[in-house]
């Protein structure tokens, strides 16, 4: 299991093959977020991202089965094409590997203490949250009662 | 009591700095008593923290409500809603 805030790039292929090593691992799905248009610089709180992506990660493996995982972050000043976020969860089926990987996105854009400001040519700007983000979040709590309910 | 209070992203621009070791009185032990002892500054202090809607606030690293109760020594952290991934 790798969780990783950092200023340099990754390597997706490298990251895959670390996590898919367990013969029981059938299915590894993975998302890389990629900067568009403008350059910008991410600050983040150092202490904090570490704590609220390893909370995250622990709720998703309440949720679904995860055999292993890499979530790596990067701050600093990232050009258009570079590349964000990658999150990879290995498991035994795709489903569990897709659904983790969606829930952990999903909630990193609204937990986890990230700030994008865009380097645009008539100045720069703090991007504003989003509202669907917020919405892509709490989809899973109701997701999260149906799965008691089934469980029950 | 002394905390030490750190600013985020466009707040810290706007209050113009980034960590502060405030002493604050017994009686504003919360966040939300936090909250209004730097408002009192008046000023960027003032603007900053008067719309919570867009303010958030962590604890010792985690999220935390305005009635989070605070001790000597913690660290609170006030920032705009996150924007990462």
């Amino acid at each position: 299991m790798k969780i990783a805030v950092q200023s340099d790039d990754f390597d997706v292929s490298t990251e895959i093959i670390e996590i898919s090593g367990n013969p029981r691992i059938g299915a590894v799905a993975s998302f890389v977020g990629i900067v568009r248009d403008v350059p910008m610089t991410l600050e983040h709180y150092p202490g904090m991202t570490e704590n609220a992506i390893t909370k995250i990660v622990e709720e998703a493996r309440t949720r679904w089965q995860v055999l292993d995982l890499a979530v790596i972050h990067r701050f600093g000043e990232l050009q258009p094409g570079d590349q964000i976020v990658l999150v990879a969860i290995a498991s035994a089926h795709r489903a569990d590997a897709f659904a983790a990987c969606q829930f952990i996105m999903d909630y990193l854009k609204t937990q986890a203490p990230f700030w994008k400001k865009e380097h645009h040519p008539d100045g720069a700007r703090w991007v504003n949250a989003l509202e669907s983000d917020d919405e892509a979040a709490a989809r899973w709590r109701g997701i999260k009662q149906q799965q008691r309910l089934v469980q029950k | 009591m002394k905390v030490k209070v750190l600013f985020f992203a466009n707040l810290r621009e706007r209050v113009g700095q980034a960590v502060e070791v405030v002493d604050i009185p017994d009686s504003a032990s919360t966040v939300a008593g936090l909250r209004l002892h730097l408002m009192k500054r008046g000023g960027a202090w003032q603007e900053v923290l008067s719309d919570m809607k867009v303010v958030r606030v962590a604890v010792n690293h985690d999220m935390a409500a305005a009635n989070a109760p605070l001790n000597p020594g913690d660290e609170i952290a006030f920032f705009p809603p996150v924007t990462g991934g």
